[in-house]
């Protein structure tokens, strides 16, 4: 098992598996909410549900709506299972604290390239520090 | 974090449930971003438009709204940023019952707590601008680019739960721009043209934006060889602000905090590139296919009455054959009427919608509705955020959208 420390967390601790890419996220830039799949057509997760899933994702971008979005997508348990980011944006912070969505950022290798997409991941933010364990790998 | 005998008081409930939450919310962010204390801010800006929102953010709201006065009401000057309707242009614009339903409830909510509906994204330029050093909670990341930047005040992007916290305890987190070393400069752009139009600003902003990538970079531009107008500045940092999520710039000779360059960067900070008229030109596409174009929108941020002034100038004596929005503040919609220039714009058959923004505004159910697809506009802004919603979206100067609006198509 491959453990990655983070810099800071918060929410649950949630399994599942990632979806993974070197790109960056917004619920409202990249997302159609109502589908459940990433819309915007030049992201590197295009048409891709991400329902359920552990978004293994760069940096946050975008504008403020996400710190309310996370919590409308919860609430239609249409949302990820969690988001870990190389680089949070204070957005995504509020939007987890208000969700009690779980969050881990910031790490010393780049998590989007440590992390096989499709693995089975655990994202602990109560753990000292807060880790990103690999459980299972893809075949 | 350190905590007052004051914050203790609101963490325990000492002043009723909805402070309870906000300072128990401004706290869990705190720590996460490495606040060693809360700083207090004279106003509070936030952003809730009910497409964000949801129903569930909707009954939250109203969850607050129900408790009483003395518990819900802000503390200090709240204001909001654009709803997602204009309600007297909502049937032209298709827009659905439930979606109305919303809006109204969300308002009633907002103003049983005390919070001033000004519906705008350019309160800067409108409302009450904030003073140099001035700590907000701004919640609009154009509102707080330039605030930051231009007008050199402290806040850092506080989205619709954490402004509305801000609005109830009376103070912010300490982290951030909040803090001097933030707000040295971790990136230099020189600029070897200066934007000499709105979509260029906004291309400038666009392309610094994705040279920066993250929220914690600050750029400083060189090179610029004019003071740009506010209007120039609004679209510059809105556009910087939504590519690279960054929340603070400086011009060197012109923001505040930037007299020289040594003000905000070290001498060993490496120029990392130079933007001008080739990588400009480069990042605009053309028109999809034979340039037929479905609605020309002028929005994002709201537009200024110099703006309209313009606009209005541009479609007189024409008319238009695809529909045109303009949109202003309803601060500004009033000056727009009583100088004639709603009515010359309506008069060309465009249309001045107040009080909104149009992608806060269920912008993927109004494309379905009035099957919009290909879409002109001037805000490199709105270019970034209306592809995920279903748009092939186009950026032009004003005068190139107008004429699309008139001809259907977009000149390549």
């Amino acid at each position: 098992m491959t453990v990655f420390a983070a810099a800071a967390g918060m929410g649950e601790r949630v399994r599942g598996r990632a979806l993974v890419a070197s790109d960056g996220f917004s619920a409202r830039y990249d997302l159609d909410r109502i589908a459940g799949v990433f819309s915007r057509p030049d992201h590197a997760l295009a048409g891709q549900s991400y329902v359920g899933r552990i978004l293994v994702l760069d940096a946050a971008k975008g504008g403020v709506a996400t710190a309310w979005m996370l919590h409308e997508m919860a609430a239609r348990k249409i949302a990820p299972a969690a988001l870990v980011l190389n680089r949070v944006n204070p957005i995504m912070v509020q939007g987890a604290a208000l969700a009690g969505f779980t969050l881990i950022s910031g790490f010393a290798v780049d998590i989007t390239r440590a992390v096989a997409n499709g693995a089975l991941v655990e994202v602990d933010p109560g753990a000292d520090p807060p880790v990103l364990r690999v459980l299972e790998n893809p075949a | 974090m350190n905590l007052t005998d004051e914050e203790r008081a609101l963490l325990a409930g000492e002043a009723g449930p909805a402070r309870q939450w906000a300072i128990g919310h401004q706290i869990a962010v705190g720590r996460y971003l490495g606040a060693a204390d809360f700083v207090p801010v004279s106003q509070a800006h936030i952003m809730a438009d009910t497409e964000s929102l949801g129903p569930a953010g909707v009954e939250w709201l109203e969850r607050l709204a129900a408790l009483p006065e003395a518990d819900r009401q802000v503390r200090i000057p709240t204001i909001t940023d654009p709803r997602g309707t204009d309600f007297a242009a909502a049937a032209r614009l298709r827009q659905q019952d439930w979606m109305l339903d919303l809006e109204r409830r969300a308002i009633a909510a907002f103003q049983a707590m005390g919070i001033l509906m000004t519906d705008t994204c350019i309160n800067y330029q409108t409302i009450m601008p904030a003073v140099r050093g001035e700590h907000m909670a701004y919640g609009d990341t154009g509102v707080v680019i330039y605030s930051n930047s231009v007008l050199g005040a402290r806040s850092n992007f506080e989205g619709g739960p954490s402004a509305l916290a801000a609005g109830l305890t009376g103070r912010t987190p300490r982290y951030g721009y909040h803090l001097d070393e933030h707000r040295r400069a971790s990136l230099h752009v020189a600029v070897s043209r200066t934007p000499a139009a709105l979509h260029e600003w906004g291309t400038l902003g666009a392309l610094v934006g994705r040279l920066a990538g993250d929220y914690w970079q600050v750029p400083v531009l060189s090179g610029i060889d004019h003071i740009p107008g506010s209007d120039e500045l609004k679209h510059f940092g809105a556009a910087l602000a939504s590519y690279g999520s960054v929340a603070l710039f400086h011009m060197v000779g012109i923001t505040p905090e930037a007299q020289r360059f040594a003000d905000v960067a070290d001498a060993a900070l490496p120029l990392r590139a130079t933007i001008g008229a080739a990588e400009m030109a480069a990042f605009r596409t053309g028109p999809a296919g034979d340039g037929t174009v479905d609605v020309v929108v002028f929005s994002a941020p709201q537009l200024s009455l110099f703006e309209l002034r313009d606009l209005a100038a541009l479609l007189d004596g024409r008319r238009v054959t695809v529909p045109l929005l303009a949109v202003t503040s309803p601060q500004v919609k009033p000056d727009a009427d009583r100088a004639g220039l709603t009515a010359r714009i309506e008069a060309a058959g465009g249309q001045l919608l107040s009080g909104m923004c149009f992608y806060q505004s269920y912008a993927r159910e109004m494309a379905e509705a009035n099957g919009w697809r290909n879409l002109a506009t001037n805000s490199a802004k709105l270019v970034n955020i209306l592809g995920g919603y279903g748009y092939r979206p186009v950026l032009a100067s004003m005068e190139a959208c107008v004429a699309a609006a008139c001809s259907g198509r977009l000149a390549a």
